[in-house]
């Protein structure tokens, strides 16, 4: 099983030490589109939209990824990847990827000084413990479409969904030691893997 | 339960920027053309470190209304400068919204012994270092995010590699040693012990640390990378340029593609002017502003 991690800026270490903890095979930076080949799963890291958003762009990496949605490559977006995941953006009458269907409304929580930690249940995790959940200048779903699942609410606010493959949370499971999440995502890889073949 | 400003959500923002470019700008139509050439935050000024420098005179926190101008104008974070040990400035700019505080030698010293508390600040930090004592006292003080110093307003890489390059080989001391030649080195460089004995565990600081103070090139913000840094902060190198739009794409890209030469070959081309710059034996030791702090 071999797993990229979006590599054109924000927390790309930590997702790979992370999905390393949660038994995943091989990860490996995606920073050009020759780096997509043969990989069974995509994450999309933490950063600033804006700019991972225009690098896609700039380096061709917008359309392949999308394809590879498309296609049924499952994929996982933290905070900025959640945006760029999505397929309406509050505000504003583009998408990055398109590929989500939920509308996000970016910074919701507001500014810095509003950033803050708690603990959360996210549903279908291994155990009973909540998740010690990091929102860091985080956005939230705002709706989400008909094949959408909701995995967890922070106080009546989307934070993580699920649609088939693709999965989005608005907090950082890279920042913390749980994997749970990670792993949530390598059994989704597993699980389209098995249905291609 | 909710908690704000944890050590966790404040080093955790760093860490969102990096492989980054965070760009100095004095008003709202410079922020716009960093944020769509892809910076990763602006800082708001009332002036570049080359106009500081050559103005001379007491440098203080910007006007407000520069900084909400900023806020207002862009959706990327947005920092700002309060000078070393003015901790009402500090408050002063936390209160307006700033996303993250620079207590920076760039501005004219308010304490001449003591930095700000910033463990006491909701507001992450950024501090410059030298070194790695410096860097640690930063950290033990509440800084979230460290950048070296260089020597800002110069356009001259010289002392940004120094300093990276100071604090990159004093790690690597550090993780050779034992542990009763980790407490003496705390001692001989003024760094906390627990913090070395942690730096000495993992190999490396425990926030992200960027390069700063005198980066004017797309070349220069990848060399820093290549020597540590986990991003770039670009002063006056961009809008003391000719061609601010085109050298801030190309600052962004050559520190995402630190290792494309090639490709950092092409971003340099027709770039036009970068700005003029300073050699550093020009500048008389009272006026070198890496000097500040303690």
């Amino acid at each position: 099983m071999k797993i990229g991690v979006l590599a054109l800026q924000g927390a790309v270490a930590e997702h790979i030490k992370s999905l390393q903890q949660a038994g995943a095979d091989e990860v490996v930076p995606v920073k050009w589109p020759a780096d997509l080949e043969g990989l069974d799963g995509l994450v999309l890291p933490g950063g600033e939209s804006t700019t991972i958003g225009k690098l896609m762009n700039k380096y061709e990496l917008m359309e392949p990824v999308r394809e590879m949605a498309e296609r049924g490559v499952p994929m996982f977006g933290t905070c900025a990847g959640l945006i760029l995941l999505a397929n309406r953006i509050e505000g504003q009458d583009w998408a990055h990827l398109g590929v989500f269907d939920v509308l996000v409304n970016r910074n919701s929580f507001g500014r810095q000084v509003d950033s803050f930690e708690t603990d959360l249940e996210v549903k279908d995790m291994e155990g009973d413990e909540k998740y010690t959940a990091v929102f860091i200048r985080a956005p939230h779903i705002i709706e989400v479409g008909d094949q959408v699942e909701v995995l967890s609410t922070f106080n009546d606010r989307v934070v993580t969904a699920r649609q088939g493959h693709i999965i989005g949370a608005s907090f950082h499971p890279e920042l913390t030691d749980d994997v749970r999440l990670h792993k949530y995502f390598l059994k989704m890889v597993d699980e389209a893997k098995q249905v291609r073949v | 339960m909710i908690e704000t400003g944890t050590t966790r959500v404040k080093r955790g923002m760093a860490e969102m920027q990096k492989g980054g470019v965070i760009m100095d700008v004095i008003n709202a139509e410079q922020a716009k053309i960093a944020e769509e050439a892809g910076a990763v935050a602006v800082m708001a000024l009332e002036r570049v470190p080359a106009d500081i420098r050559s103005a001379g005179g007491v440098a203080r926190m910007a006007d407000p209304t520069i900084i909400e101008d900023v806020m207002a104008a862009v959706s990327i974070p947005v920092m700002a400068k309060a000078r070393i040990g003015h901790f009402v400035e500090a408050r002063v700019l936390e209160a307006l919204g700033v996303d993250y505080l620079d207590e920076s030698e760039v501005l004219t010293p308010a304490d001449d012994k003591y930095h700000i508390n910033k463990r006491e600040f909701t507001v992450p930090f950024v501090c410059g270092c030298r070194d790695l004592g410096e860097a640690l006292r930063r950290i033990a003080e509440g800084a979230s995010m460290l950048r070296t110093k260089g020597e800002p307003g110069t356009g001259n890489i010289v002392e940004a590699v120094k300093h990276m390059r100071t604090v990159q080989a004093q790690i690597r001391k550090i993780t050779s040693m034992s542990e009763d030649e980790v407490l003496a080195e705390a001692k001989n460089i003024g760094a906390p012990v627990d913090l070395l004995l942690q730096v000495r565990l993992a190999g490396k600081l425990p926030v992200v640390n960027f390069a700063a103070g005198g980066v004017a090139t797309p070349a220069d913000a990848a060399l820093m990378m290549h020597l540590g840094a986990d991003g770039v902060f670009v002063g006056s190198g961009i809008f003391k340029s000719e061609n601010p739009e085109k050298f801030a794409r190309a600052i962004v890209q050559a520190t995402t593609h630190y290792n494309d030469f090639k490709l950092i070959g092409e971003l340099s081309k027709n770039l036009g002017p970068a700005m003029k710059g300073i050699e550093l034996s020009n500048i008389a030791p009272a006026d070198r502003m890496s000097e500040r702090g303690w």
